[in-house]
């Protein structure tokens, strides 16, 4: 296990999905890298991870995520039910008239209360079920990125979010894309950040998501800032809430033709245009000097 | 035979609720007696797998037959593993009482 502190972690996040997290997340990841930073990209969107179609890099290593579930013997079940009461996540199926046990794997929490109930008897023991996997790609040394993966069928994401944030150390900046929403896989994610950036567009949906965020993340104690993306399309009315809440404007991009084009061949902004580039910077170092040093994480 | 029906209330004028595992009630009719009881779908309140929590409910009960919207791919094959009886009812209203009607 590593015993290293990650480096300085901003967490890039919308209510909305769709906004620009991850071509936020990898110009941010990309501008770093040509700034010279070690710089780790966390793609936590685990139901769907995409920010390697922009980055690249070589897979050094995939780790398998499991959790512990219940087998059931029936020979040794004398069906008094006590794993049935444990469970809070109606995972074990019990019908004492029929004499009918199951586990129903997909409900299961892994928690393995189940188990300790079933201690006087022993008819339950615990096998590995697959979550998912966590995958490391190395663009240059020092440069990585770390995708979470969920196996599709599973319920949640957490774990394996939380497996991947764990396994990015070594770095000096770490950049996590957050899934969208604001329900648990999100939670997980700028639960581990010292900043989160957050992506929205200036429609009636954009505002209506990023009251939630911003709400969520003042619940959680978490410094915030507000990218604008598609600047230009809808109503000016993200601006003024923005100044009623003294949220900072971290940057306004506008609602153009070229950017989108890059975008969607699967290119870095930031790669093609210089000036991008440094406003990436610019807002790196507005971040880093108003909340790098006074955030006492560790 | 005792045949449960999802449902919107508690009384036969309710009308049958689409969905199997989150419905508010379970109208319990006997076939043989005509008795009809509510009871109160405890499984509706769980935050996951209500569905096979509202199979057991009903298997407790000695219910034989279900009538509902709709059944879920977690509930199907419980319900089929105990021999009970699924009855798909298709769009439209349709109230408790025009439900025991048919089975009169």
């Amino acid at each position: 296990m590593n015993n290293k502190k990650p480096g300085f972690t901003i967490a890039v996040a919308s209510g909305k999905g769709g906004t620009g997290k991850t071509f936020i997340s990898t110009n941010l990841f990309n501008t770093l890298q040509k700034y010279s930073y070690k710089v780790t990209l966390v793609d936590c969107d685990a139901e769907e991870p995409n920010a390697r179609q922009f980055t690249g890099g070589k897979k050094v290593s995939t780790k398998l995520v499991t959790q512990l579930v219940p087998v059931i013997d029936e020979s040794k079940c004398v069906y008094c039910g006590k794993c049935f009461e444990y469970c809070t996540y109606n995972a074990i199926f019990f019908v004492k008239e029929a004499r009918m046990i199951r586990v129903l794997d997909d409900l299961c929490h892994g928690c393995g209360a189940c188990t300790v109930a079933c201690e006087p008897y022993g008819a339950i023991h615990e096998k590995e079920d697959e979550l998912g996997t966590v995958n490391h790609y190395e663009i240059t040394p020092g440069v990585t990125v770390v995708e979470a993966r969920t196996k599709v069928g599973v319920h949640s994401s957490v774990k394996v979010v939380k497996e991947a944030i764990r396994s990015a150390y070594d770095a000096d900046v770490v950049v996590l894309d957050s899934p969208p929403g604001t329900s648990c896989p999100f939670i997980q994610t700028v639960a581990s950040a010292d900043f989160v950036v957050l992506v929205t567009e200036p429609t009636p949906f954009g505002m209506s998501d990023l009251k939630q965020s911003v709400e969520t993340l003042r619940h959680m104690g978490k410094p915030c800032g507000v990218i604008v993306n598609r600047a230009g399309l809808g109503t000016n009315e993200v601006y003024d809430y923005l100044s009623s809440e003294q949220l900072p404007l971290l940057m306004n991009i506008p609602f153009d033709r070229s950017i989108a084009r890059i975008y969607s061949e699967g290119n870095l902004l930031t790669e093609q245009d210089d000036g991008w580039q440094m406003q990436f910077n610019l807002m790196y170092n507005l971040i880093t000097e108003r909340y790098g040093i006074s955030c006492n994480k560790w | 035979m005792k045949v449960a029906i999802s449902a919107t209330g508690d009384t036969v004028e309710s009308s049958v609720d689409s969905r199997f595992g989150r419905c508010s009630f379970f109208a319990i009719f006997d076939t043989d007696t005509h008795n009809v009881k509510f009871i109160t779908n405890t499984a509706a309140e769980s935050s996951q797998g209500a569905g096979p929590a509202a199979v057991q409910l009903l298997a407790g009960n000695q219910v034989q037959q279900v009538v509902s919207g709709e059944f879920g791919m977690k509930v199907k094959p419980l319900l089929e593993q105990l021999s009970i009886k699924m009855l798909n009812l298709q769009n439209g209203q349709h109230t408790i009482l025009d439900v025991l009607k048919q089975f009169k």
